[in-house]
């Protein structure tokens, strides 16, 4: 087989988390009742008007500027005419002939290196309600719409043709999630559809630089997972037509998640005519340069910049800045503690494990521990350096300041987890343990030397836990040479 | 006859205490009900609702309480516009039954002004018409010969207002639908600078533009009609944030000066001969008063009705989408049994089919063909061009004049059902009137005489944006020097429908 590569470019469509629709001022909260946030506008009554939200063209700037986007002095809004149920105009205010900004572009940082991928255009448009069938609705024989999401503001960017491997793919859509929770205009959550793919893709022969004179286009691919099985898929089957000396035809196909595989929704000729023209109920956006710039001004550190600055600044690894960016709250904690005066990589490994297992036990998002998280942290990651706790101790401590909020320093006492002493004291023990198990300690002057596991467990268990386990083997040995 | 009052007589004797709102509202009921039947102006009547805004009205004046300047004068609102709880059905099937939710601004407006609603006036389908014979429940008469047509859309709204069925109206003028009707009835009707009086409420036909405006048997009533309308609106972002001056305080200013275009291209081929002599002899009128006559060209005027007919039904194409069956109004019943994914588009063709008339069908299909991929650059944005040249014409033209003078339809009214098999004939009869809204400009149409069978023809004068005070006093002094306003039609009433 020929060795291919992919020519892939993704439009993201993102629920921007603004308080009130694009166009009226109802409410765009996630999981309210059907059709209870809604007015004469949003459902697309005789006679109404839209007006646009002044906030959605603000995060639209935000997003523009974070995507190194140049964003139009005027752009237009325009009509996309189509028919569905969950459309209550029959059409989708959006921009066509003019669009909000272009010309952006991010750098993925790869292992092979950076890879840049350019944002052809972002523009504003305004989500459709949804249709919800008989199986769902236990109607039976009907169809019913909520509208509650009809008007809700969205963002899409579209990608240029750049990526082409499923690990670009992965990073790009990883990078923009990022970058959108970060600057504050979305929360993304894909769970609740508030971040959806499209995908072109086409396949050519590697080191051949032309685009494939065919072209594949998949919708609704609504979180990460789905989109990178239906791209995987799509550029197998594109290879393995191409292998066969078949040309791939130019189609829209759906992802069936149940089959893992893409099917046919309608081939180009079928193409839909959306019958753009612009819409004559708004006037054209008119963004001075003045907002922008102040936009610019407010906007925050994005996540790669955050990611280099926290390697440059911390010499943390690599591994551990990823992770720690892909939260603007998680990377604020992280900072918090070594500010507190915990050591960088220990901040880095207690937020990692202790504090992620606890958030992911929970559901519960970084941004909603109390302000006193970081202090805490470092004040519990300063007790096992100090050799107060151990570190076993230190997790029930710092989970017990978690659940129930009690100060590190009053459940140490409480629960009398402070480590045994060094010295005598812990030496008395071991003392004991030896001579209560005759056995393993012939075994170990024997030779058999993880038979002194056997014997710190004995004193860990006889301190309750609360020992240092290498100063317990340190005194068995002591005792035992 | 107290119904054919002018609202300002009206508020002044109601002011004197001579006479109270309720008087005049139960006066032009009577005359509805005296002329309705023959007439057919209304779609739907609202005494009780009238006579309880009457009630309120005086009572409010007896506690000496404040009043708006039109509190108490009755009005006829064209169904296009929304009024809460009031069936509003554009004359269509299709939303036979649709109440909104809510006030379009105008309507708002009229209720804090303080006048009594009479009914919903009749009109085209949607507005789309020039004889008020598209519309979906019946026909509207002209006052002035009952076998003819009052012009359209706004029939309903302007025969009231010429059979004393109310003092005042509103309409909506998308390509003469105010204007129109009014020169055909013998009243008073204006299309405001697109922008000046607020759309939401106003189901649209074609966005870029509607304009409501008001249709009065006075130009004083106009002025101050006008100014109740008027004004900014934060829910319609195509309004303009201009000051609204008062209409009225300045229509007797003199008119010496004023320097009056007259178009060459408005007095060619197609033109009645009566209309021609009434409009030329009114024109003689206004330079007798002092104005100048000022020979000028608007070159591109003969591409008007197609750039119109290409604007107007792209957008009414979109516009008139949202009239699906799914969400409110008339819903085809014969789609209710399929259960497949076919169910969906059996119920909009089925709905659509059944719900809309035969012009806003046509319509429909004409915009959406002007739309569509591959003709798009070659009709709509060709048109958009040459909009912008129609608007650069009466640029051009507002540099040497004043106000721009001609005819308003090109001939009186014609018989029903003359023009119905014959859409692009019916289509000409705008040819005078849609350049302004082409260029968003205001217009007039104000009475200047009568045809020799006794219909009547009316002087249109087009102004340049928010020029709407140099009409007014140009068309006040017009009327004032002339008897025209005076005559009143013959109708003989026939009873209740």
């Amino acid at each position: 087989m020929a060795a291919y590569e992919p020519v892939i470019g993704l439009e993201i469509h993102v629920e921007l988390t603004t308080n009130t629709k694009v166009f009226c001022g109802c409410s765009t909260a996630f999981g309210a009742e059907p059709n209870t946030q809604v007015c004469p506008v949003c459902i697309g009554m005789p006679g109404v008007l839209p007006v646009i939200n002044e906030r959605v063209v603000e995060y639209a700037i935000r997003a523009a500027l974070a995507l190194n986007c140049r964003v139009a002095p005027q752009s237009s809004m325009d009509r996309k005419n189509y028919y569905y149920p969950d459309l209550p105009k029959n059409y989708q205010i959006s921009q066509n002939y003019e669009c909000f900004a272009t010309d952006g572009w991010v750098d993925l940082s790869l292992p092979g290196g950076e890879h840049r991928v350019g944002i052809g255009n972002l523009h504003i448009e305004e989500d459709a309600g949804k249709n919800v069938h008989a199986e769902d609705t236990g109607l039976l024989g009907f169809s019913c719409v909520d509208l509650n999401r009809a008007g809700v503001p969205l963002l899409e960017i579209v990608s240029e043709p750049d990526i082409h491997t499923l690990e670009q793919l992965d990073a790009y859509m990883e990078l923009m999630r990022g970058i959108l929770v970060y600057i504050g205009v979305s929360d993304c959550r894909m769970e609740e559809g508030r971040l959806r793919f499209e995908a072109n893709v086409s396949v050519r022969e590697e080191g051949d630089a032309s685009l494939p004179p065919f072209r594949v286009e998949m919708k609704n691919l609504n979180s990460v997972k789905i989109c990178h099985q239906a791209v995987e898929f799509e550029i197998e089957r594109q290879s393995e037509a191409l292998e066969r000396g078949e040309t791939p035809s130019s189609e829209t196909r759906l992802w069936d998640p149940k089959r893992r595989i893409t099917q046919t929704m309608r081939s180009k000729e079928e193409a839909k005519d959306y019958r753009y023209f612009p819409e004559p109920d708004l006037v054209p956006l008119v963004i001075e340069q003045a907002w922008v710039e102040r936009v610019r001004a407010g906007l925050p550190e994005l996540p790669h910049h955050k990611r280099e600055r926290l390697v440059a600044e911390y010499g943390l690894p690599e591994y551990d800045a990823a992770v720690l960016t892909t939260d603007g709250a998680v990377a604020d904690l992280f900072e918090g503690a070594v500010a507190a005066g915990a050591p960088a990589k220990e901040a880095s490994n207690w937020v990692m494990g202790e504090l992620f297992r606890l958030l992911k036990e929970d559901e519960r998002d970084a941004s909603s521990l109390p302000p006193e998280t970081p202090g805490v942290l470092s004040e519990v990651i300063g007790y096992v350096s100090s050799g107060r706790i151990n570190r076993n101790a230190a997790k029930t401590v710092f989970e017990e300041w978690y659940r129930i909020g009690v100060a590190p320093d009053a459940i140490i006492k409480e629960r009398g987890l402070e480590v045994v002493g060094g010295g005598a004291e812990l030496e008395g023990i071991a003392r004991g343990v030896i001579e209560a198990n005759e056995k393993p300690v012939a075994d170990f002057r024997a030779g058999k030397k993880q038979a002194i596991g056997f014997l710190v467990g004995q004193v860990m268990k006889e301190t309750r836990g609360s020992a240092d386990a290498n100063a317990a083997r340190e005194a068995l040995l002591k005792l035992l040479s | 006859m107290l119904c054919y009052a002018n609202a300002h007589e009206l508020v002044r004797r109601m002011q004197a205490g001579e006479l109270s709102a309720q008087e005049i509202t139960r006066a032009v009921l009577e005359r509805i009900d005296e002329v309705e039947g023959t007439v057919g102006a209304y779609v739907n009547l609202c005494p009780e609702r009238a006579l309880e805004t009457a009630g309120a009205v005086d009572d409010a004046r007896a506690r000496g309480t404040d009043l708006p300047p039109l509190a108490g004068v009755p009005i006829a609102v064209k169904d296009v516009i929304c009024m809460q709880g009031m069936p509003t059905t554009c004359s269509s099937r299709i939303l036979e039954n649709f109440r909104p939710p809510y006030d379009a601004t105008v309507a708002r407006r009229v209720i804090d002004g303080r006048m009594p609603v009479l009914g919903k006036a009749n009109m085209d389908e949607f507005a789309m018409g020039s004889s008020t014979e598209n519309s979906a429940f019946h026909i509207t008469r002209n006052p002035w010969d009952t076998e003819r047509i009052p012009g359209g859309s706004s029939g309903g709204s302007a025969a009231a207002v010429a059979a004393g069925e109310a003092i005042l109206a509103l309409g909506s003028d998308t390509g003469g639908s105010i204007r129109q009707p009014a020169c055909l009835c013998g009243v008073v009707g204006l299309k405001p600078t697109y922008g000046r009086v607020s759309r939401y409420g106003l189901v649209a036909f074609a966005s870029s533009l509607d304009q409501i405006g008001p249709i009065t048997r006075s130009v004083r009533d106009c002025a101050l009609l006008l100014g109740a309308i008027s004004g900014h609106d934060p829910l319609d972002s195509t309004s303009l944030d201009e000051p609204v001056p008062d209409y009225a305080a300045s229509l007797e200013r003199p008119v010496s000066g004023m320097r009056i275009g007259v178009p060459a291209e408005y007095f060619t081929e197609g033109i009645d001969g009566d209309v021609r002599e009434s409009v030329e002899a009114a024109i003689d009128q206004l330079v007798s008063l002092g104005a100048k006559r000022v020979d000028i060209s608007l070159p591109h005027t003969k591409y008007a009705v197609a750039t119109y007919y290409i604007v107007a039904t792209a957008e009414a194409s979109s516009n008139l989408a949202r009239y699906d069956g799914v969400h409110y109004g008339y819903r085809s019943k014969s789609a209710d049994q399929a259960s497949d994914a076919s169910a969906i588009i059996a119920l909009y063709e089925n709905t659509r089919a059944e719900g809309f008339g035969d012009e806003v069908k046509r319509r429909i299909m004409l915009g959406t063909y002007a739309l569509s991929a591959g003709y798009y650059d070659a009709y709509y944005l060709r048109a958009l061009r040459v909009r912008t040249l129609l608007r650069r014409d009466f640029d051009a033209a507002f540099e040497k004049v004043d106000c721009v003078a001609c005819p308003v339809s090109p001939t009186p009214a014609f018989r029903i059902g003359e023009k119905m098999d014959d859409p692009l004939s019916m289509y000409l009869s705008d040819i005078y009137t849609i350049s302004a809204n082409l260029a968003g400009i205001p217009g007039i149409s104000v009475p200047c005489g009568l045809t020799s069978q006794g219909l009547p023809v009316g002087l249109q004068l087009l102004g340049s944006p928010l020029g709407e005070e140099a009409l007014l006093r140009l068309a006040y002094a017009f009327e004032q020097s002339t008897e025209h306003h005076t005559v009143r039609p013959e109708l003989a009433g026939k009873g209740a429908a």
